[in-house]
Protein backbone atom coordinates (compact mmCIF):
# COMPACT_ATOMS: atom_id res chain seq x y z
CA UNK A 1 0.00 0.00 0.00
CA UNK A 2 1.39 3.45 -1.03
CA UNK A 3 1.91 6.03 2.15
CA UNK A 4 2.38 9.27 2.32
CA UNK A 5 5.41 11.14 4.29
CA UNK A 6 4.82 13.97 6.78
CA UNK A 7 7.65 16.07 8.48
CA UNK A 8 6.58 18.22 11.26
CA UNK A 9 8.67 21.45 10.84
CA UNK A 10 7.71 22.40 13.90
CA UNK A 11 9.84 19.92 15.87
CA UNK A 12 12.49 18.90 12.87
CA UNK A 13 15.90 19.93 14.25
CA UNK A 14 17.33 19.14 10.97
CA UNK A 15 19.70 16.33 12.18
CA UNK A 16 19.49 14.57 9.54
CA UNK A 17 18.88 10.84 10.84
CA UNK A 18 16.13 10.59 8.24
CA UNK A 19 18.59 10.99 5.15
CA UNK A 20 21.06 8.70 6.06
CA UNK A 21 18.76 6.42 6.41
CA UNK A 22 16.49 6.64 3.54
CA UNK A 23 18.13 8.83 1.00
CA UNK A 24 15.33 8.53 -1.73
CA UNK A 25 13.36 9.64 0.62
CA UNK A 26 14.80 12.41 2.53
CA UNK A 27 16.84 15.23 2.07
CA UNK A 28 17.43 18.20 4.82
CA UNK A 29 17.66 21.95 3.24
CA UNK A 30 19.69 24.97 3.66
CA UNK A 31 16.69 25.58 5.82
CA UNK A 32 18.14 22.81 8.12
CA UNK A 33 14.77 20.73 7.86
CA UNK A 34 14.01 17.65 6.47
CA UNK A 35 12.38 17.52 3.28
CA UNK A 36 10.08 14.35 1.61
CA UNK A 37 11.76 14.30 -1.62
CA UNK A 38 8.68 11.78 -3.39
CA UNK A 39 4.92 12.56 -3.29
CA UNK A 40 4.09 9.13 -2.49
CA UNK A 41 6.40 6.27 -1.35
CA UNK A 42 5.41 2.61 -1.96
CA UNK A 43 6.06 -0.80 -0.04
CA UNK A 44 9.26 -1.09 -1.20
CA UNK A 45 10.79 1.74 0.95
CA UNK A 46 8.28 1.34 3.65
CA UNK A 47 11.46 -0.35 5.71
CA UNK A 48 13.82 2.50 4.88
CA UNK A 49 11.20 5.16 5.70
CA UNK A 50 9.87 3.45 9.25
CA UNK A 51 13.59 3.50 10.12
CA UNK A 52 13.99 6.96 9.73
CA UNK A 53 10.84 7.85 11.57
CA UNK A 54 11.74 5.25 14.36
CA UNK A 55 15.36 7.09 14.83
CA UNK A 56 14.55 10.52 14.06
CA UNK A 57 15.91 12.19 17.20
CA UNK A 58 12.69 14.62 17.98
CA UNK A 59 10.06 12.04 16.28
CA UNK A 60 9.32 15.00 13.49
CA UNK A 61 8.38 11.78 10.74
CA UNK A 62 4.95 10.39 10.72
CA UNK A 63 4.26 7.92 7.64
CA UNK A 64 0.71 8.38 6.87
CA UNK A 65 -1.57 5.31 4.65
CA UNK A 66 -2.78 6.64 1.67
CA UNK A 67 -6.03 5.18 0.78
CA UNK B 1 1.74 46.20 38.50
CA UNK B 2 1.49 49.09 36.56
CA UNK B 3 2.00 46.52 32.94
CA UNK B 4 -0.76 44.68 33.71
CA UNK B 5 -2.84 47.55 33.06
CA UNK B 6 -1.75 48.07 29.71
CA UNK B 7 -2.64 44.23 28.76
CA UNK B 8 -4.71 44.78 25.69
CA UNK B 9 -7.35 42.68 26.71
CA UNK B 10 -8.00 38.93 28.87
CA UNK B 11 -7.64 37.94 32.47
CA UNK B 12 -3.45 39.23 33.15
CA UNK B 13 -4.54 40.85 36.06
CA UNK B 14 -6.34 37.70 37.01
CA UNK B 15 -3.31 35.59 36.98
CA UNK B 16 -3.54 33.57 40.37
CA UNK B 17 0.02 34.61 42.35
CA UNK B 18 1.75 31.48 44.81
CA UNK B 19 1.73 32.15 48.57
CA UNK B 20 5.05 32.96 49.94
CA UNK B 21 6.14 35.81 48.82
CA UNK B 22 8.88 37.73 51.84
CA UNK B 23 7.47 41.11 50.71
CA UNK B 24 11.37 41.79 49.68
CA UNK B 25 12.84 39.47 47.29
CA UNK B 26 9.82 37.73 47.04
CA UNK B 27 10.49 34.10 46.03
CA UNK B 28 14.18 34.61 45.23
CA UNK B 29 15.34 32.98 48.78
CA UNK B 30 12.67 30.22 48.57
CA UNK B 31 14.20 29.41 44.84
CA UNK B 32 17.57 29.51 46.44
CA UNK B 33 16.36 26.80 49.04
CA UNK B 34 14.10 24.82 47.54
CA UNK B 35 12.85 25.83 43.84
CA UNK B 36 11.10 22.37 42.88
CA UNK B 37 8.95 23.05 45.91
CA UNK B 38 8.26 26.59 45.27
CA UNK B 39 7.29 25.22 41.75
CA UNK B 40 5.05 22.42 42.84
CA UNK B 41 3.08 24.95 45.17
CA UNK B 42 2.60 27.18 42.49
CA UNK B 43 1.21 24.27 40.40
CA UNK B 44 -0.77 22.90 43.64
CA UNK B 45 -2.32 26.68 44.43
CA UNK B 46 -2.55 28.04 41.06
CA UNK B 47 -2.88 25.10 38.57
CA UNK B 48 -1.58 24.75 35.34
CA UNK B 49 -1.15 28.90 35.12
CA UNK B 50 0.81 30.97 38.33
CA UNK B 51 2.73 33.32 39.47
CA UNK B 52 5.92 34.09 41.79
CA UNK B 53 8.42 36.83 41.97
CA UNK B 54 12.12 36.84 42.13
CA UNK B 55 12.48 40.71 43.14
CA UNK B 56 11.61 42.86 40.08
CA UNK B 57 10.85 40.52 38.00
CA UNK B 58 7.24 38.10 37.19
CA UNK B 59 7.97 34.54 36.76
CA UNK B 60 4.82 33.13 35.71
CA UNK B 61 5.32 29.59 35.27
CA UNK B 62 3.16 26.87 33.01
CA UNK B 63 2.64 23.36 33.45
CA UNK B 64 0.50 20.56 32.59
CA UNK B 65 0.25 19.81 28.38
CA UNK B 66 -2.01 22.66 27.24
CA UNK B 67 0.01 25.55 29.22
CA UNK B 68 3.20 23.70 27.96
CA UNK B 69 2.59 23.25 24.39
CA UNK B 70 2.04 26.81 24.34
CA UNK B 71 5.58 27.39 25.69
CA UNK B 72 7.17 25.32 23.64
CA UNK B 73 5.46 26.02 20.20
CA UNK B 74 6.02 29.81 20.92
CA UNK B 75 8.61 31.91 18.30
CA UNK B 76 11.41 33.61 19.88
CA UNK B 77 9.27 36.85 18.60
CA UNK B 78 6.95 35.87 21.00
CA UNK B 79 9.11 34.13 24.08
CA UNK B 80 12.48 34.84 23.80
CA UNK B 81 15.68 32.41 24.93
CA UNK B 82 17.92 34.55 24.88
CA UNK B 83 17.09 37.73 27.47
CA UNK B 84 15.58 35.14 30.22
CA UNK B 85 18.65 34.10 31.75
CA UNK B 86 20.62 36.65 33.21
CA UNK B 87 23.26 34.77 35.20
CA UNK B 88 24.66 33.54 32.01
CA UNK B 89 25.88 36.59 30.80
CA UNK B 90 29.27 36.70 33.13
CA UNK B 91 29.79 32.90 32.40
CA UNK B 92 30.12 33.75 28.56
CA UNK B 93 31.71 37.12 29.27
CA UNK B 94 30.21 40.71 29.06
CA UNK B 95 31.45 42.64 26.23
CA UNK B 96 32.39 39.33 24.15
CA UNK B 97 30.49 41.00 20.90
CA UNK B 98 28.92 37.87 19.35
CA UNK B 99 28.61 37.45 15.24
CA UNK B 100 25.61 35.49 15.59
CA UNK B 101 22.15 35.38 18.13
CA UNK B 102 21.97 32.54 20.31
CA UNK B 103 19.34 30.89 17.93
CA UNK B 104 22.06 31.06 14.63
CA UNK B 105 25.47 29.78 17.04
CA UNK B 106 22.66 26.56 18.46
CA UNK B 107 22.51 26.34 14.61
CA UNK B 108 26.14 26.46 13.62
CA UNK B 109 27.02 23.74 16.28
CA UNK B 110 24.80 22.09 15.44
CA UNK B 111 25.83 22.03 11.76
CA UNK B 112 29.51 21.53 12.71
CA UNK B 113 29.69 18.91 15.30
CA UNK B 114 25.54 17.31 16.56
CA UNK B 115 24.16 16.60 12.97
CA UNK B 116 23.83 12.19 12.76
CA UNK B 117 26.87 11.86 9.88
CA UNK B 118 28.79 12.91 12.89
CA UNK B 119 27.12 10.89 15.54
CA UNK B 120 29.27 7.36 14.42
CA UNK B 121 32.78 9.54 15.00
CA UNK B 122 31.65 10.68 18.27
CA UNK B 123 31.32 7.40 19.02
CA UNK B 124 34.35 6.64 18.46
CA UNK B 125 36.43 9.12 20.75
CA UNK B 126 33.66 9.20 23.41
CA UNK B 127 35.08 5.24 23.65
CA UNK B 128 38.62 6.09 23.88
CA UNK B 129 37.93 8.90 26.57
CA UNK B 130 35.78 6.62 29.20
CA UNK B 131 38.67 3.79 28.30
CA UNK B 132 41.05 6.14 29.40
CA UNK B 133 39.59 7.08 32.18
CA UNK B 134 38.98 3.48 33.46
CA UNK B 135 42.66 2.73 32.63
CA UNK B 136 43.52 4.70 35.92
CA UNK B 137 41.54 2.58 38.25
CA UNK B 138 42.74 -0.02 40.12
CA UNK B 139 40.87 -3.55 40.40
CA UNK B 140 39.20 -1.95 42.94
CA UNK B 141 38.51 1.51 44.55
CA UNK B 142 36.17 4.49 45.24
CA UNK B 143 35.24 7.43 42.74
CA UNK B 144 33.20 10.88 43.92
CA UNK B 145 30.48 10.81 41.06
CA UNK B 146 30.59 14.48 40.62
CA UNK B 147 34.51 15.33 40.64
CA UNK B 148 34.43 11.59 37.89
CA UNK B 149 31.65 12.68 35.94
CA UNK B 150 32.61 16.14 35.67
CA UNK B 151 36.55 15.64 34.32
CA UNK B 152 35.02 12.66 31.99
CA UNK B 153 32.71 15.08 30.21
CA UNK B 154 35.31 17.96 29.75
CA UNK B 155 37.29 15.33 28.19
CA UNK B 156 34.57 14.05 25.73
CA UNK B 157 33.28 17.57 24.88
CA UNK B 158 36.41 19.12 23.83
CA UNK B 159 37.63 16.49 22.30
CA UNK B 160 33.98 16.18 20.23
CA UNK B 161 33.42 19.40 19.60
CA UNK B 162 36.27 21.69 19.48
CA UNK B 163 39.16 18.50 18.52
CA UNK B 164 41.24 16.41 20.07
CA UNK B 165 44.46 18.87 19.43
CA UNK B 166 42.69 20.76 22.04
CA UNK B 167 41.69 18.22 24.18
CA UNK B 168 45.23 16.86 24.84
CA UNK B 169 45.81 19.98 26.64
CA UNK B 170 43.70 19.92 29.10
CA UNK B 171 43.82 18.45 32.38
CA UNK B 172 41.91 18.03 35.59
CA UNK B 173 42.22 21.60 37.26
CA UNK B 174 40.22 22.68 33.59
CA UNK B 175 37.36 20.61 34.86
CA UNK B 176 37.28 22.03 38.28
CA UNK B 177 37.56 25.74 36.72
CA UNK B 178 34.77 24.61 35.17
CA UNK B 179 32.61 23.75 37.89
CA UNK B 180 33.47 26.90 39.42
CA UNK B 181 31.83 28.49 36.51
CA UNK B 182 28.70 26.31 37.13
CA UNK B 183 28.81 27.08 40.62
CA UNK B 184 28.57 31.30 39.50
CA UNK B 185 24.97 30.72 39.04
CA UNK B 186 23.20 32.03 41.88
CA UNK B 187 19.60 33.07 41.61
CA UNK B 188 20.71 36.63 42.96
CA UNK B 189 21.63 37.30 39.26
CA UNK B 190 18.15 38.19 38.77
CA UNK B 191 18.55 40.85 41.03
CA UNK B 192 22.02 41.53 40.51
CA UNK B 193 24.85 39.33 37.75
CA UNK B 194 27.59 40.85 39.46
CA UNK B 195 26.47 41.04 43.13
CA UNK B 196 30.01 41.24 45.42
CA UNK B 197 29.25 37.35 46.55
CA UNK B 198 31.80 34.66 46.84
CA UNK B 199 30.13 31.87 44.28
CA UNK B 200 30.32 35.34 41.70
CA UNK B 201 33.98 36.18 42.78
CA UNK B 202 34.74 32.77 41.92
CA UNK B 203 32.94 32.52 38.84
CA UNK B 204 34.86 35.44 37.24
CA UNK B 205 38.32 34.35 38.46
CA UNK B 206 37.52 30.84 37.08
CA UNK B 207 36.71 32.63 33.54
CA UNK B 208 40.13 34.73 34.03
CA UNK B 209 42.35 31.27 34.37
CA UNK B 210 40.15 29.66 31.40
CA UNK B 211 41.15 32.54 29.31
CA UNK B 212 44.80 32.40 30.40
CA UNK B 213 45.17 28.54 29.41
CA UNK B 214 43.41 29.61 26.27
CA UNK B 215 46.15 32.34 25.98
CA UNK B 216 48.74 29.79 26.56
CA UNK B 217 47.98 27.01 24.25
CA UNK B 218 47.40 30.13 21.47
CA UNK B 219 50.99 31.66 21.93
CA UNK B 220 52.28 27.85 22.07
CA UNK B 221 51.12 27.42 18.75
CA UNK B 222 51.71 30.59 17.12
CA UNK B 223 55.51 29.94 18.32
CA UNK B 224 55.07 26.58 16.38
CA UNK B 225 53.62 27.46 13.58
CA UNK B 226 50.33 26.56 11.42
CA UNK B 227 49.67 22.90 11.36
CA UNK B 228 51.49 21.47 8.50
CA UNK B 229 49.69 19.95 5.45
CA UNK B 230 47.71 16.70 6.62
CA UNK B 231 48.00 17.47 10.32
CA UNK B 232 44.75 17.58 12.01
CA UNK B 233 43.76 20.88 12.49
CA UNK B 234 41.01 21.92 15.56
CA UNK B 235 38.74 24.67 16.17
CA UNK B 236 41.35 26.63 17.53
CA UNK B 237 43.69 27.01 14.64
CA UNK B 238 40.82 27.35 12.65
CA UNK B 239 39.60 30.72 14.50
CA UNK B 240 43.29 31.86 15.02
CA UNK B 241 43.69 31.45 11.29
CA UNK B 242 40.71 34.27 10.63
CA UNK B 243 42.64 37.43 10.33
CA UNK B 244 41.10 40.93 10.42
CA UNK B 245 41.77 43.52 7.40
CA UNK B 246 45.05 44.62 8.97
CA UNK B 247 46.21 40.76 8.68
CA UNK B 248 45.97 40.37 12.65
CA UNK B 249 43.83 37.86 14.61
CA UNK B 250 40.70 38.56 14.46
CA UNK B 251 39.35 36.58 17.66
CA UNK B 252 41.07 37.15 20.93
CA UNK B 253 42.09 34.48 23.30
CA UNK B 254 38.85 35.98 25.83
CA UNK B 255 36.60 35.77 22.83
CA UNK B 256 37.37 32.06 22.29
CA UNK B 257 36.97 31.27 25.48
CA UNK B 258 33.93 32.62 25.48
CA UNK B 259 32.87 30.84 22.43
CA UNK B 260 34.38 27.61 24.19
CA UNK B 261 32.15 28.18 27.17
CA UNK B 262 28.90 29.16 25.55
CA UNK B 263 29.29 25.66 22.92
CA UNK B 264 30.17 23.31 26.60
CA UNK B 265 28.04 24.83 29.27
CA UNK B 266 24.89 23.52 27.80
CA UNK B 267 25.99 19.67 27.68
CA UNK B 268 28.36 19.42 30.56
CA UNK B 269 26.80 19.68 33.84
CA UNK B 270 23.35 17.99 32.42
CA UNK B 271 25.56 15.23 31.08
CA UNK B 272 27.37 14.53 34.41
CA UNK B 273 24.29 15.23 36.29
CA UNK B 274 22.37 12.79 34.39
CA UNK B 275 25.05 10.18 34.12
CA UNK B 276 25.42 10.40 37.94
CA UNK B 277 21.56 9.47 39.02
CA UNK B 278 21.88 6.94 36.75
CA UNK B 279 24.47 5.49 38.24
CA UNK B 280 22.68 6.04 41.47
CA UNK B 281 19.28 4.84 40.47
CA UNK B 282 21.45 1.83 39.33
CA UNK B 283 22.15 1.06 43.12
CA UNK B 284 19.27 1.77 44.81
CA UNK B 285 17.52 -0.34 42.14
CA UNK B 286 19.24 -3.43 41.69
CA UNK B 287 16.89 -5.37 39.55
CA UNK B 288 16.72 -2.79 36.86
CA UNK B 289 20.57 -3.01 37.01
CA UNK B 290 20.94 -6.56 36.74
CA UNK B 291 18.68 -6.27 33.19
CA UNK B 292 20.90 -3.84 31.79
CA UNK B 293 23.91 -5.40 32.81
CA UNK B 294 22.54 -8.23 31.41
CA UNK B 295 22.10 -6.19 28.25
CA UNK B 296 25.48 -5.39 27.83
CA UNK B 297 26.53 -8.46 28.59
CA UNK B 298 24.95 -10.01 25.66
CA UNK B 299 25.85 -7.28 23.10
CA UNK B 300 29.78 -7.65 24.42
CA UNK B 301 29.47 -11.66 23.46
CA UNK B 302 27.15 -10.62 20.02
CA UNK B 303 29.76 -8.33 18.99
CA UNK B 304 33.21 -10.28 19.86
CA UNK B 305 34.06 -7.24 22.68
CA UNK B 306 33.14 -4.44 19.60
CA UNK B 307 30.27 -1.80 20.35
CA UNK B 308 29.11 -0.44 17.14
CA UNK B 309 26.56 2.67 16.68
CA UNK B 310 23.86 0.46 15.32
CA UNK B 311 24.40 -1.72 18.89
CA UNK B 312 23.66 1.83 20.93
CA UNK B 313 20.51 2.29 19.20
CA UNK B 314 19.38 -1.25 20.02
CA UNK B 315 19.45 -1.51 24.03
CA UNK B 316 16.07 -1.00 25.47
CA UNK B 317 17.10 -1.43 29.16
CA UNK B 318 19.53 1.22 29.57
CA UNK B 319 18.45 3.49 26.86
CA UNK B 320 14.94 2.98 29.36
CA UNK B 321 16.65 3.63 32.13
CA UNK B 322 18.52 6.78 31.07
CA UNK B 323 15.03 8.24 30.38
CA UNK B 324 13.74 7.22 33.53
CA UNK B 325 16.76 9.08 34.87
CA UNK B 326 16.03 12.23 32.61
CA UNK B 327 11.86 12.31 33.76
CA UNK B 328 12.96 11.80 37.75
CA UNK B 329 15.89 14.02 37.72
CA UNK B 330 15.97 16.57 35.37
CA UNK B 331 18.97 18.45 35.04
CA UNK B 332 17.45 21.62 34.00
CA UNK B 333 14.41 22.26 36.43
CA UNK B 334 13.25 25.55 35.28
CA UNK B 335 13.52 26.86 31.24
CA UNK B 336 12.76 30.38 30.90
CA UNK B 337 11.64 32.99 28.28
CA UNK B 338 11.03 36.58 28.80
CA UNK B 339 7.52 37.62 26.49
CA UNK B 340 8.65 39.92 23.91
CA UNK B 341 4.22 40.32 23.36
CA UNK B 342 1.20 39.88 24.96
CA UNK B 343 0.51 36.29 24.96
CA UNK B 344 -2.32 34.05 25.96
CA UNK B 345 -2.52 31.11 27.84
CA UNK B 346 -5.77 29.02 28.76
CA UNK B 347 -8.15 32.38 29.02
CA UNK B 348 -5.10 34.10 30.76
CA UNK B 349 -3.01 37.13 29.49
CA UNK B 350 0.57 37.13 30.09
CA UNK B 351 1.80 40.56 29.56
CA UNK B 352 4.71 41.51 27.31
CA UNK B 353 7.91 41.85 29.86
CA UNK B 354 7.21 39.24 32.15
CA UNK B 355 9.49 35.99 32.51
CA UNK B 356 7.70 32.70 31.40
CA UNK B 357 8.45 29.43 32.96
CA UNK B 358 8.14 25.38 32.24
CA UNK B 359 9.47 23.40 34.63
CA UNK B 360 10.61 19.67 33.85
CA UNK B 361 10.62 18.68 37.04
CA UNK B 362 7.02 19.26 38.35
CA UNK B 363 5.52 18.44 34.60
CA UNK B 364 7.63 15.27 34.09
CA UNK B 365 6.05 14.08 37.42
CA UNK B 366 2.52 14.76 36.74
CA UNK B 367 0.50 12.32 38.21
CA UNK B 368 -2.43 12.93 35.52
CA UNK B 369 0.50 11.72 32.76
CA UNK B 370 2.52 9.42 34.72
CA UNK B 371 1.44 6.48 37.07
CA UNK B 372 2.79 6.40 40.04
CA UNK B 373 4.68 8.97 38.94
CA UNK B 374 7.42 9.33 41.66
CA UNK B 375 8.79 5.38 41.21
CA UNK B 376 11.57 4.96 38.82
CA UNK B 377 10.15 2.29 36.32
CA UNK B 378 12.43 1.69 33.05
CA UNK B 379 9.03 0.05 31.72
CA UNK B 380 7.82 3.12 31.25
CA UNK B 381 9.50 3.24 27.63
CA UNK B 382 9.37 -0.28 26.78
CA UNK B 383 7.10 -1.59 23.84
CA UNK B 384 4.65 -1.31 23.81
CA UNK B 385 4.87 0.96 26.38
CA UNK B 386 6.38 4.65 25.31
CA UNK B 387 5.32 6.97 28.17
CA UNK B 388 7.55 9.50 26.54
CA UNK B 389 6.13 9.78 23.18
CA UNK B 390 2.71 9.64 24.67
CA UNK B 391 3.34 12.67 26.73
CA UNK B 392 5.12 15.00 24.70
CA UNK B 393 4.62 18.38 26.40
CA UNK B 394 4.95 16.74 30.09
CA UNK B 395 7.87 14.20 29.49
CA UNK B 396 9.93 17.30 29.02
CA UNK B 397 13.56 16.65 30.32
CA UNK B 398 14.99 18.23 27.20
CA UNK B 399 12.58 20.55 26.25
CA UNK B 400 10.36 20.04 23.43
CA UNK B 401 9.38 21.88 20.13
CA UNK B 402 11.38 24.53 18.55
CA UNK B 403 13.79 25.03 21.56
CA UNK B 404 14.16 21.02 22.21
CA UNK B 405 17.93 20.58 23.72
CA UNK B 406 19.99 20.27 19.62
CA UNK B 407 22.31 17.85 21.57
CA UNK B 408 19.67 15.30 22.74
CA UNK B 409 20.66 12.66 20.64
CA UNK B 410 24.49 13.45 21.13
CA UNK B 411 23.98 13.35 24.98
CA UNK B 412 21.79 9.66 24.49
CA UNK B 413 24.24 8.31 22.36
CA UNK B 414 27.27 9.53 24.69
CA UNK B 415 25.27 8.06 27.77
CA UNK B 416 24.70 4.45 25.98
CA UNK B 417 28.44 4.39 25.18
CA UNK B 418 29.86 5.38 28.44
CA UNK B 419 27.83 2.53 30.40
CA UNK B 420 28.14 0.07 27.75
CA UNK B 421 31.91 0.24 28.61
CA UNK B 422 31.22 0.86 32.32
CA UNK B 423 28.66 -1.38 33.19
CA UNK B 424 30.33 -4.24 31.13
CA UNK B 425 33.61 -4.45 32.84
CA UNK B 426 32.82 -2.89 36.05
CA UNK B 427 30.61 -4.11 38.94
CA UNK B 428 29.27 -0.80 41.01
CA UNK B 429 28.30 -0.72 44.38
CA UNK B 430 26.96 2.12 46.96
CA UNK B 431 29.69 3.43 49.35
CA UNK B 432 26.93 6.06 51.36
CA UNK B 433 23.43 4.70 51.83
CA UNK B 434 21.70 5.03 48.67
CA UNK B 435 18.74 7.36 50.16
CA UNK B 436 21.69 9.67 50.81
CA UNK B 437 22.67 10.47 47.40
CA UNK B 438 21.25 14.14 46.81
CA UNK B 439 21.17 17.10 44.71
CA UNK B 440 22.32 20.45 45.56
CA UNK B 441 19.37 23.20 44.34
CA UNK B 442 21.62 26.08 45.56
CA UNK B 443 22.40 27.13 42.48
CA UNK B 444 20.49 27.46 39.07
CA UNK B 445 22.61 25.40 37.95
CA UNK B 446 21.87 21.78 39.86
CA UNK B 447 24.85 19.22 40.85
CA UNK B 448 25.00 16.50 43.08
CA UNK B 449 25.38 17.21 46.70
CA UNK B 450 29.34 15.91 48.01
CA UNK B 451 29.36 13.32 49.33
CA UNK B 452 28.49 11.08 46.44
CA UNK B 453 31.02 8.33 46.72
CA UNK B 454 30.66 5.06 44.74
CA UNK B 455 33.01 1.81 45.06
CA UNK B 456 34.15 0.15 41.91
CA UNK B 457 35.16 -3.48 41.15
CA UNK B 458 36.61 -4.93 38.13
CA UNK B 459 34.21 -7.73 37.02
CA UNK B 460 36.26 -11.11 36.68
CA UNK B 461 34.05 -12.44 33.39
CA UNK B 462 30.56 -11.94 31.80
CA UNK B 463 28.55 -13.50 34.63
CA UNK B 464 27.04 -10.45 37.16
CA UNK B 465 28.74 -11.44 40.49
CA UNK B 466 29.72 -14.66 42.90
CA UNK B 467 26.26 -13.94 45.01
CA UNK B 468 24.03 -12.74 42.16
CA UNK B 469 23.17 -9.12 43.30
CA UNK B 470 25.21 -6.56 42.02
CA UNK B 471 24.37 -4.20 45.01
CA UNK B 472 23.78 -6.92 47.67
CA UNK B 473 25.47 -4.60 50.53
CA UNK B 474 23.21 -1.76 50.20
CA UNK B 475 20.52 -3.19 49.61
Amino acid sequence: MAFRIVVDSDLCQGHGVCENEAPELFEVGRDMLAHVLVEQADESQRRAAEAAAKYCPTHAITLVPVL
Amino acid sequence: MTDTTTAPTGRSADIPKVSGDDGGTGHLEELRVDPIGLMQRVRDECGDVGEFRLADNDVVLLSGAEANEVFFRASDDELDQAAAYPFMTPIFGEGVVFDATPEERRRALHNQSLRDKFMRGHAATITAEIERMLAEWDDEGEIDLLDWTAELFIYTSTSCLIGPRFREELDVSVAHLFHELERGTDAIAFVDPYADIDSFRRRDAARAALVERVQGIMARRRAAGPPAEGEERDLVDVLMSIKDPDGNEHFSADVITGMFISMMFAGHHTTSTTASWFIIEMLRNPDVMAAVVAEMDALADAGGGEITYQDLREVPWLEASIKETLRLHPPLILLLRLAKVPVEVEGYTIPAGKLVGASPAVSNRLPEAFDDPDRFDPSRYVEPRQDDLDNPWNWIPFGAGRHRCVGAAFAMMQLKTIFCILLRDWELTAAQPPETYRNDHSKMVVQLAQPCMVRYRRRSGPTVVEDGSPTGESA
